[in-house]
């Protein structure tokens, strides 16, 4: 009886080997496609990856350029290095990005003109709701229960009494 | 407001919704306004496809030309070939970037296919097409007298296109040329004399 859980426990083992031996080699190729680039500062390296995951790909619309393997994305990588290298600021890279494609390319847009709403719109959302909410609360709490009169009082006495006097449990 | 009119709030919301369902169905999502309208058109040293001679944004601005961008690799370039030459034939003044391409199967293509050009820059790397914002072929900008971007469409041009959008813009960049080049044009690229020649 051991020895043939072991031998199933061993097949099975040898086949997770395999399946895993093969998804590894799947996923050789998506790695060989991301290009590496030798950075002469590890300063430069860390803002090179800060850089590309806030970059969107132009035609490829909601990956950012690290993650997307579209040659438009490789070029701007590419781009992106050797703007590094060159010695040029975070903000003028950003500049030049979107001297060419525009605010799109910026996963975070300048709060100016067009691109301001993408950053307000959720403000306003939140500040309507807050207002539909508290407004909604005040109704609630104007619209109080009409005062009892006294026969409605007697009435709910006598019925009290009656459930006192219950010997129920 | 009034219980009843209450009642039609829902209706009232479905019929905003469907409006602007209705008005996404034809918006193109993967359209972006090119950010380099109205500035000058990048100044590029690449090149000639047809004899490798070096090109300078100086050899092709001075009066009004689309700058086609295409490639071997652009099944839509293809699809788009017999008009641009129909354009060409027309008068329309339009250089071509042959960009990310192989020379040599490039001028197979024009070879085969005719060339509508007046010349082709080879942007092999693609870094005029990074300069200029391309992010797919086919894509073609309108460039004034004064060497600006005017205008950037992208996707394959055909006739309907061409008439009822891009023809208009042409004519603009032709009136406000002001070359002696322009009252000849004039005449020439309407849409509807190059599409009566679609016709027969």
């Amino acid at each position: 009886m051991n020895l043939v859980v072991s031998a199933i426990a061993g097949a099975r083992r040898h086949a997770l080997r395999i399946v895993a031996t093969g998804l590894f080699l799947l996923g050789l190729p998506a790695l060989a496609v991301i290009e590496t680039y030798e950075f002469s500062d590890p300063e430069l390296e860390r803002r090179y990856h800060q850089l590309s995951q806030e970059l969107r790909c132009p035609k490829c619309q909601n990956q950012n350029i690290a993650d997307s393997n579209a040659p438009i994305s490789q070029d701007l990588r590419k781009l992106l290095y050797e703007r590094l290298e060159s010695g040029a600021s975070d903000a003028e890279i950003l500049d030049d990005m979107v001297g060419r494609y525009g605010e799109f390319v910026r996963y975070r847009p300048a709060a100016e003109g067009a691109t301001l709403w993408l950053w307000l719109a959720p403000l306003l959302l939140l500040a309507s709701g807050a207002l539909l909410l508290f407004v909604l609360l005040r109704r609630g709490r104007g619209e109080a229960a009409p005062p009892v009169s006294d026969a409605e009082r007697e009435r709910l006495e006598a019925m009290l009494a009656v459930r006192e006097g219950d010997t129920g449990p | 407001m009034a219980p009843r009119l209450k009642l039609f709030l829902p209706l009232g919301l479905f019929a905003l919704l469907a409006v602007l369902l209705f008005r996404g169905l034809s918006l193109d999502p993967q359209a972006l306004p090119s950010a380099l309208v109205d500035r000058p058109m990048p100044d590029f040293r690449l090149p000639r496809l047809a004899d490798g001679e070096t090109m300078v944004k100086g050899d092709i601005v001075g009066e009004p030309l689309l700058l086609n961008v295409w490639a071997t690799w652009c099944i839509s370039c293809r699809v788009e070939h017999p008009y641009l030459q129909r354009l060409a034939e027309g008068g329309v003044n339009i250089y071509g970037i042959n960009y990310k391409d192989d020379s040599e199967a490039a001028r197979a293509w024009l070879d085969e296919l005719g060339d509508p050009y007046r010349s082709s820059i080879v942007d092999e790397s693609g870094t005029l097409g990074l300069d200029l914002g391309v992010y797919g072929a086919p894509e073609t900008y309108f460039i004034d007298a004064d060497g600006v971007v005017r205008y950037r469409h992208v996707g394959v041009i055909d006739e309907r296109i061409w008439s009822t959008r891009l023809a208009p813009i042409w004519a603009d960049l032709q009136a406000s040329s002001g070359s002696p080049g322009a009252v000849g044009a004039a005449a020439l690229p309407t849409a509807a004399g190059i599409g009566e020649g679609a016709g027969s």
